[in-house]
């Protein structure tokens, strides 16, 4: 049984007070409720404050680039497919600097979990707008507010038919936890959006801010029911849901390529001898 | 014997199809063969060309005089009637071209009329078109007959017996019309391979037990991506068609992080958008193979056309230093070759290596007596199961002698594999401090590179042994170069140097090409580009000035008669 101790990475460069802290106890205390030792799963991450991450805890990792931490993630997967993956990422290096990668991966439906650090503003580089920043909003950079409409990663996932969509909120970690572990356990790519108060740079979305608008899913709500978790996904303002908004079962590109039917890639030995015999092709 | 048969048309007529059947039979019937291919960026319509070249000795340049030309456009006729040999025919369907041309050079054959007399459908016509070049060059069909059952084997009994009357008829009609006709090829025996650039480098990867390749499909490269997606099944590869060429190396580096050997491909534009990418293998220390077929920029450039523009590119490309080795393959045969070399040396080091090839080496097949599968090395440089498991500790950046780290794979064992594109420790680690990163480029930088350098082979050398005049070159004109010093060979003291081997520069301990070059009084470096790239890279690392340069940028290859003329 894996404990905190085993968990116990470096020390956070975070701000204090940051939602940071709070997402990272909840994957913690999640990993143990699962049972999951560290060396058993890889954490990948891009650039900004949350692709921090792996730093902070005990896991195999790979820290890449901005934005591309799911073609990483994708990469590793269809080599070794026995072997979780998550992703932990921010609003600017997954809906920004890596929409591309965001799209074309919950269309391969490619086997990770994507845990996004959502405080709509950029900390890394001091308080710029995000793609999830509201309309409106004035930084350094956006003297006048921003112009730009507000990214909705929830409605985005469900359009596009995203195996597994949900929303969690940094301040409520019970809830959080348990919804990485069900984000954990799908079978198929799954995006966890979670709101998460920058208290350096964001003086609107408050931890209070938050506080006051979400609310949990009710039980009897249906997240199969692709037309119901559209309009609950295009939710945002007065109320904002948190939990499961959208699951599927859809086959992941992990069980539709033949070749890795029986084993994985990195598993696979090489047969040198069939080179004999495609060599011929050539004459 | 040295004969060129050149095929003229719009895209979508079946240039390719006639040239490569003849190609084919030609190389399966023991000669040297040589083909060039010449096309415009669409599918349908415009003009293009296929060359073939035979001969009963090596040939590895395309000529300029035609001996055989078959119009299947009217362009055809305009663009190369005067390109013909003294003794040189043009056939072509009146039919199809609308007009008939009286000169005795001309030989009229009803494409379209014999393929539904004799195959019972126009679409034959070009199976008549290789039966008349054989008749012309009065060479029997056994061989190709049997290409037929082969081919069509799947499509069944009726489909090769209309092909082989087809072929009949069009070899029955040139032999029976084209008086004229004096070709007398050398009859040999055996048979030779006929590859391709690009094909070449797919077999090579195949052949090193590449697992996987993610690419984005951008001319030339797309031919590699085409060749392993075919092996796919049969050596259980996977090759994933990325969003993007960012996506592509990404989802490379991160295939090889878990533990397979992984590639991709793609030309100029591509490996623009991958160059991110590049300085990300160099700085996690993660070995990966990257094909990059150039074409002419720049930009958009000319898609389907050659240049050795991207020498300098690949040199430099990737902020922040490190390592990194680049190939550039002179013929099909080294580019198999140095595709495993290149895996080799990707793993061996945790460094990117680039293959830098062109559109002319890319498409352009040759023939060879074979590839030597004992020469491939399969050495795998991972820590696996046991020898990981039994480690009492592990750090992926753990400071050694060689700067290479043994390289381990998550999920493999208990050990965490930490990789991070930020400066980090040991571990994998983040960290700020100047003393572990000037630790870390001495590791992962000067220690590698210093190694490195001193696996790379020297150019090779052809010719007289103390020449005056020296051809240098490097990457796809090395057949020109060795044709060019056989053909001046008689009346020059003339030699070549082709470097195969780019970076790091080969070292003068092995051979010294200073020393080849300092003595001779004309020096010229010959590239298919506009600056002199690569005379520059000589420059910087020899201090060594060629004494004349030749540089080619329409977005054509040289040919033997326009470099030698």
């Amino acid at each position: 049984m894996p404990t905190l101790k085993d968990y116990k990475g470096g020390h956070p460069a975070w701000c204090p007070g940051c939602g940071n802290f709070s997402i990272l106890k909840s994957f913690k205390d999640a990993m143990i409720d699962l049972d999951m030792e560290p060396h058993r799963f890889s954490i990948v991450s891009g650039i900004g404050q949350a692709a921090k991450f792996p730093h902070y805890v005990k896991c195999n990792a790979f820290n890449g680039l901005h934005g591309r931490a799911l073609p990483v993630a994708a990469g590793i997967r269809l080599a070794n497919h026995e072997h979780p993956v998550m992703i932990f990422t921010g609003d600017g290096d997954c809906y920004g600097e890596g929409g591309n990668h965001l799209i074309h991966n919950i269309r391969r439906n490619i086997d990770v979990t994507v845990f996004v650090h959502d405080n709509q503003i950029y900390g890394l580089t001091k308080g710029q707008a995000s793609p999830t920043s509201m309309e409106g909003m004035k930084t350094k950079n956006q003297p006048f507010g921003v112009f730009s409409g507000q990214f909705n990663p929830m409605a985005m996932a469900v359009a596009l038919d995203c195996s597994f969509v949900a929303r969690g909120f940094s301040g409520d970690t019970e809830h959080l936890k348990e919804l990485m572990k069900a984000a954990f356990l799908h079978k198929g790519f799954a995006l966890v959006d979670i709101l998460q108060p920058c208290v350096s740079f964001n003086k609107i979305n408050t931890y209070e801010w938050y506080k006051q608008r979400v609310y949990h899913i009710e039980p009897e709500y249906d997240p199969e029911d692709r037309a119901g978790a559209f309009s609950r996904a295009l939710e945002w303002g007065d109320s904002i849901p948190l939990g499961i908004i959208f699951k599927n079962s859809r086959l992941t590109i992990e069980e539709r390529i033949p070749v890795i039917k029986d084993a994985p890639l990195v598993k696979h030995s090489f047969d040198h001898s069939a080179i004999e015999r495609t060599l011929e092709e050539f004459y | 014997m040295d004969y060129t048969i050149k095929i003229g048309g719009a895209a979508g007529q079946g240039i390719q199809t006639i040239g490569g059947t003849l190609a084919k039979v030609f190389a399966r019937s023991g000669y040297h063969v040589f083909t060039h291919q010449d096309y415009e960026s669409r599918v349908r319509g415009g003009h293009n060309f296929y060359q073939v070249r035979l001969s009963d000795r090596p040939v590895m340049s395309s000529r300029d005089r035609i001996d055989i030309l078959v119009a299947l456009d009217h362009e055809s006729i305009i663009r190369y009637e005067k390109d013909r040999a003294e003794h040189g025919f043009i056939i072509y369907d009146s039919d199809t071209l609308k007009q008939e041309h009286e000169q005795p050079y001309f030989l009229d054959v009803p494409f379209l009329e014999l393929a539904v007399e004799s195959g019972g459908n126009k679409i034959m016509a070009n199976t008549v078109a290789v039966g008349s070049v054989l008749g012309m060059l009065g060479m029997d069909l056994g061989i190709l007959n049997r290409s037929f059952e082969d081919r069509f084997r799947k499509k069944g009994e009726d489909i090769i017996k209309a092909n082989i009357n087809a072929a009949k008829a069009g070899r029955d009609f040139a032999l029976k019309k084209c008086e004229k006709c004096a070709f007398t090829p050398a009859s040999l025996s055996g048979r030779k391979m006929l590859i391709a650039g690009n094909d070449a480098i797919g077999l090579g990867a195949v052949a090193s037990g590449v697992k996987f390749y993610a690419a984005y499909p951008m001319t030339p490269s797309t031919g590699i991506m085409n060749y392993i997606a075919g092996k796919e099944e049969e050596y259980g590869i996977i090759v994933e068609q990325a969003e993007d060429e960012i996506a592509a190396i990404n989802m490379v580096i991160g295939a090889s992080y878990a533990g397979v050997r992984s590639m991709t491909g793609t030309s100029g534009g591509g490996f623009a958008l991958m160059v991110e990418g590049l300085s990300l293998s160099g700085m996690t220390e993660t070995p990966v193979v990257i094909a990059l077929a150039q074409r002419p920029g720049p930009a958009t450039g000319l898609p389907t056309r050659t240049e050795q523009g991207d020498l300098q590119f690949a040199l430099y490309a990737g902020h922040g230093e490190f390592p990194r080795v680049i190939f550039a393959p002179g013929t099909p045969e080294q580019a198999f070759y140095l595709t495993n070399r290149a895996f080799s040396m990707a793993e061996k080091y945790q460094v990117p290596v680039i293959i830098l090839t062109d559109q002319y080496l890319a498409d352009s097949e040759w023939t060879f007596d074979g590839f030597d599968i004992g020469k491939i090395q399969l050495s795998d440089h991972r820590l696996r199961k046991d020898a990981l498991e039994n480690l009492s500790a592990y750090n992926r950046y753990s400071y050694t002698d060689s700067g290479v780290t043994p390289m381990a794979f998550p999920c493999e064992s208990r050990h965490l594999v930490v990789n991070d594109s930020d400066e980090h420790n040991e571990e994998g680690h983040m960290i700020e401090d100047a003393e572990t990163r000037l630790k870390m480029m001495d590791k992962r930088l000067f220690k590698k590179l210093s190694r490195i350098r001193k696996e790379i082979a020297p150019p090779v050398f052809y010719g007289s042994a103390n020449p005056d005049i020296v051809l240098a070159g490097w990457g796809s004109t090395y057949g020109l170069l060795k044709e060019s010093v056989d053909m001046l060979m008689e009346t020059n003291r003339i030699a070549m140097i082709h470097f195969s081997e780019i970076y790091p520069f080969p070292q003068r301990e092995e051979f010294d090409c200073l020393d080849l070059l300092n003595k001779a009084g004309l020096t010229i470096c010959i590239e298919n580009n506009a600056t002199g790239q690569f005379a520059h890279l000589v420059r910087a690392e020899t201090g060594y000035e060629f004494t004349a340069r030749i540089n080619k940028y329409d977005g054509r290859p040289f040919t033997l008669d326009g470099l030698t003329g």
